[in-house]
């Protein structure tokens, strides 16, 4: 199979799969599921081995049709989104035996719905990382937005398709009214929206429009969070866990940050943006958003919610440290994705485990469930490490890389922002554990409750152990994104 | 050899000769077979004129060989192929694949009187279309509207009257004034033929009747496409008429007048009237740029399915008279693009509620709660028709949208304004779209629902067909680029 076919392949195969789940769902669950993880196995297998050849330095790429000149469908495989869609169809795995957990612990309705639509978003996923230009991108995020819609609707009450219209509305708002401008701004100062590395507009616009067309393109790409349009995050924590954590951790988030990046280092360049005043803002813009979203999350007493806004500080630490602009920084936003994807992960999947085995989901009512849940509390104590950046986790790795870019940069206003959010996370992470560990429950009976169903807790240890091992194994990202710096020096 | 010469007279004289043997046609779905074949004949010729204008440039027909200006001459140019194409198939598509519903909604011994009045639609369509002299564009005008009325008035609820009625005033008060602007014209410049006129019209001294006449011809024509705020009596027609009308109308119903009313605007007038252009746009933009907000703003609002349609034809009405009134090669290319591309939007959208209505008592929005989930086809097409609609690029909308917001960035800050105005209706439109779908797929079904089946095969295969079309154009649009690329061009001149 050639490399471009590959590609198409990781697009299908996640849609035929979704096809397949569609059609036996009504039958049979254990057949449904056995898709499922079939499509996950199957996909996994044809992402991870195109990963030898981007080692190489090869780039495939397919274009699939022309719209108009300069304007085509394409897809084009790069380390940044090579890492992402490695990520996400690795997770989708974990995910899936959680989901076999919570779904049916949980007793949920439209269980085939829910299968079908998580295929279909991360079909979407793999378009949006091997995206060849800004349409095709722009193409899957809609997508995206569109198939996880019903996902966090899933429960059907008022409440819920509130929450989810907030969600998509605030999504395709912002994409369709700001990205969809700055993608047709590029397009008619430069003729094309390919990505190249270097960037294409360097030369086509000047001055304060930069920093302007920076606006745009990043408060357009809603799912990256950044304030003030953060708003449809917490929002949309009324989906069912699973897609939380696969969708909200990794794919949706992850997707905006990814774009976000992907947009500074081929479409602006990083050379080019270092040069223009206009677009400082954007790292203020991220400082902000770390600090104001990290004081949100203090006063959360919903777990969920509180896990919602310390994405969102997470989420601008990768923009943050993107937009730093030295190699080391790059380097350490894009180990930032991987890394903040198995801790947060591992803190939704534990959520759902507690509320699986409890209904219990505000912090206060946590009292002594680390006795009761010591699987899923130890997952969760590894994930809010890894959050606040402690050894030996994902999170110090990638946190490592950042204050060394900071460094490289000279600026102390993001070292000393990255102080202060690290007392700000351990600010509203430690008391969770605090209660969870060491004070004593005393409304609960004694056996009311014990551990999430199995498949749940193994899936919460995978995401855990992977989230220790980060730190001893990330050689190979730092190699792969090694070569998009080599590209940005 | 001859055959091919007679095309563009075929093209008319089919449909129109055998309009009257299909009232004779009293057996059971006979009129209907004869209307089929008929309107698939005069596809087929509208596709092999396509052929010939891009192969040879366009074609010029003498009818009766009484040579222009002093005959009557058939003009098929890039643009009217595109039109042909439009009109033909839309009627061919609706008449082969809407059987059931027009069954459904018709006695059988009124069909044939009905298939015959389509007949005459579509050969007055066609031929406004082909005509290439003023007057002639007035019978065919006449002729389509006439019949456009029965069609409407075939609607199985009685308001249908009234809003025919409506229509039929309006229709008549367009079409008069275009006859007024025409009879100025041919008072002072002695001729009918559209080209003669462009050329006599550059002797005439006195410019004030030119004037008033191209107020009258644009205000005519503007009331039978449909321009906002001439517009109100679109949307009860399209609610009441049968669904297979209503689908075949939005399809290309207001084009064919938008299409005359452009040959007119820059084929007579541009060279014409000094500052003709900057008054065109002028006067066209706002209303236009009105248009689309109100009429996207109208359909948020409202729950009648079809109804909720028509108002967004209105609104799409808009976007291609915005990129008409650019009046650059790449505006008028975007609008005329857009008229190819909305067919295909709204035809697979009218078709998805044809097959509703098929099932369903109601096509108010309340009563189709759920209903994607016993009609999971039907909805699905509905969806894909809508995504056309808002834009969503994959879908032939988006290429039109695309280029309108391209043109209509080089005119500098205006360009702005109007890139706001799209933008912001393209969000309504995803908003009133997505009322619909989230209370056909998360709704519940109302309490004393009856069974719901999916829609009868064969209408669903046709309206899966359009639905692809939107997919296959959105896609790989160069044929339709192709046409208004050679139509914008010839509509500014730079064509011969």
């Amino acid at each position: 199979m050639t490399s471009g076919m590959q590609i198409i392949a990781a697009l299908l195969v996640p849609l035929i799969g979704a096809i397949g789940i569609a059609l036996v769902g009504r039958k049979s669950p254990n057949l449904r599921e056995a898709v499922t993880f079939i499509t996950a196995i199957a996909l996994l297998v044809i992402v991870w081995t195109m990963l030898p050849g981007l080692f190489a330095g090869e780039r495939p790429e397919i274009t699939l049709t022309e719209l108009l000149p300069g304007l085509s469908i394409k897809f084009q495989v790069e380390p940044l989104g090579m890492m992402f869609a490695a990520l996400a169809s690795l997770l989708w795995i974990v995910n899936s035996i959680y989901s076999l957990g919570y779904m049916r612990g949980n007793k949920e309705q439209h269980q085939t719905r829910f299968y079908v639509l998580f295929a279909v978003a991360l079909s979407a996923v793999m378009g949006i990382a091997f995206a060849g230009n800004l349409l095709t991108l722009f193409i899957f995020y809609e997508i995206l937005t569109l198939s996880t819609y019903p996902l966090v609707a899933h429960k059907g009450d008022g409440k819920t398709v509130a929450s989810a219209r907030v969600y998509m509305g605030i999504l395709l708002a912002t994409s369709i009214g700001l990205f969809l401008p700055a993608i047709i701004w590029t397009y008619m100062a430069t003729g094309t929206l390919d990505f190249v590395p270097g960037g294409i507009l360097e030369g086509h616009v000047a001055g304060p429009a930069v920093g302007l067309l920076l606006v745009l393109f990043v408060f357009g790409v809603g799912k990256a969070a950044l304030m003030p349009v953060h708003r449809w995050l917490p929002a949309a924590m009324v989906a069912p866990t699973p897609v939380s954590a696969l969708l909200h951790a990794v794919a949706v988030v992850k997707a905006g940050v990814f774009t976000i990046t992907k947009i500074i280092i081929y479409i602006f360049g990083v050379d080019f943006l270092a040069v223009e005043p206009s677009t400082d803002w954007l790292l203020y813009a991220a400082i902000f958003t770390v600090i104001a979203a990290s004081i949100v999350a203090l006063r959360q007493t919903n777990l969920k919610r509180l896990l919602a806004y310390s994405t969102i500080a997470q989420l601008s630490y990768i923009i943050m440290a993107a937009a730093l602009l030295t190699p080391m920084a790059e380097i350490g936003a894009s180990l930032h994705i991987v890394a903040h994807a198995f801790g947060k992960i591992t803190l939704f999947f534990a959520a759902g485990c507690i509320y699986v085995a409890s209904k219990k989901t505000e912090i206060a009512q946590l009292a002594g469930i680390g006795r009761r849940m010591p699987w899923t509390m130890a997952a969760f104590t590894i994930g809010a490490l890894s959050m606040i950046g402690v050894p030996p986790t994902a999170g110090f790795v990638s946190k490592w890389y950042i204050l060394g870019g900071a460094f490289q940069a000279d600026s102390y206003i993001v070292i000393a922002t990255l102080v202060l959010s690290t007392v700000l996370n351990a600010a509203y992470f430690l008391p969770i554990l605090y209660i969870a560990w060491f004070r004593n429950d005393e409304t609960t009976p004694a056996n009311n409750h014990g551990e999430a169903p199995k498949a749940m807790v193994i899936a919460v240890t995978i995401t855990a152990a992977l989230t220790l091992l980060f730190m001893a194994f990330n050689q190979p990202v730092l190699d792969l994104e090694s070569q998009l710096v080599g590209i940005t020096r | 050899m001859s055959i091919y010469q007679h095309l563009p007279a075929l093209q008319v004289v089919v449909p129109m000769l055998i309009a009257p043997l299909v009232v004779l046609m009293r057996g059971r779905g006979l009129a209907w077979a004869m209307a089929t074949a008929t309107s698939m004949m005069a596809f087929i010729i509208a596709v092999s004129l396509t052929n010939i204008v891009l192969e040879t440039g366009a074609v010029s027909y003498a009818m009766g060989s009484w040579q222009a200006p002093y005959g009557i001459e058939l003009r098929v140019t890039a643009f009217s192929a595109l039109l042909l194409l439009i009109v033909t198939a839309a009627s061919t598509i609706t008449l082969l694949f809407g059987k059931q519903s027009i069954d459904s909604q018709l006695e059988e011994h009124r069909q044939p009187m009905f298939y015959a009045a389509w007949l005459l639609v579509l050969a007055g369509l066609v031929g406004i279309v082909v005509a290439g002299d003023a007057f002639n564009i007035f019978v065919f005008m006449e002729v389509s509207s006439l019949a456009s009325y029965i069609l409407i008035a075939a609607g199985p609820n009685r308001k249908a009257m009234p809003s025919v009625f409506k229509y039929l005033i309006m229709g008549t008060i367009g079409a008069t004034f275009y006859l007024i602007g025409v009879g100025l014209i041919y008072m002072m410049t002695g001729t009918l033929n559209l080209a003669d006129m462009e050329v006599r019209l550059q002797e005439v001294q006195d410019i004030k009747p030119i004037i008033v006449a191209a107020g009258f011809i644009t205000v005519g024509l503007a009331l039978k496409a449909a321009v906002f705020p001439l517009h109100v009596w679109l949307p009860n027609s399209y609610t009441y008429a049968p669904h297979m009308v209503t689908a075949f109308f939005a399809a290309c119903a207001t084009k064919v007048s938008l299409f005359v009313l452009l040959r007119f605007e820059f084929l007579v007038f541009h060279q014409n009237l000094v500052e003709h252009v900057g008054h065109f746009s002028t006067f066209l933009i706002p209303l236009a740029v009105i248009g689309i907000l109100l009429a996207s703003g109208v359909a948020l609002f409202e729950s009648h399915l079809k109804r909720l349609l028509a108002y967004s034809s209105i609104a799409q009405v808009g976007y291609i008279l915005l990129g008409a009134s650019m009046a650059t090669a790449s505006g008028l290319t975007a609008g005329i693009i857009h008229m190819f591309n909305h067919a295909l939007a709204k035809g697979a959208l009218f078709f998805a509620i044809a097959c509703l209505a098929t099932q369903v008592s109601s096509l108010r929005l309340e009563n189709l709660g759920g209903v994607a989930r016993k009609m999971p086809w039907t909805m699905a097409a509905f969806v894909i028709g809508g995504l056309s609609l808002v834009g969503i690029p994959g879908t032939a909308g988006f290429i039109s949208k695309w280029l309108l917001i391209s043109a209509v960035l080089e005119k500098g800050t205006l360009g702005i304004f109007l890139v706001v105005a799209v933008l912001v209706s393209s969000l309504m439109a995803a908003v009133y779209f997505w009322r619909i779908v989230e209370v056909a797929y998360f709704g519940d079904a109302p309490k004393q629902s009856a069974e719901l089946h999916e829609a009868p095969k064969w209408m669903l295969l046709g309206t899966w067909f359009v639905a692809l079309a939107n997919i296959y154009y959105g896609l790989n649009p160069s044929l339709p680029l192709l046409l208004s690329n050679q139509a914008a061009a010839s509509l500014l001149g730079q064509l011969p």
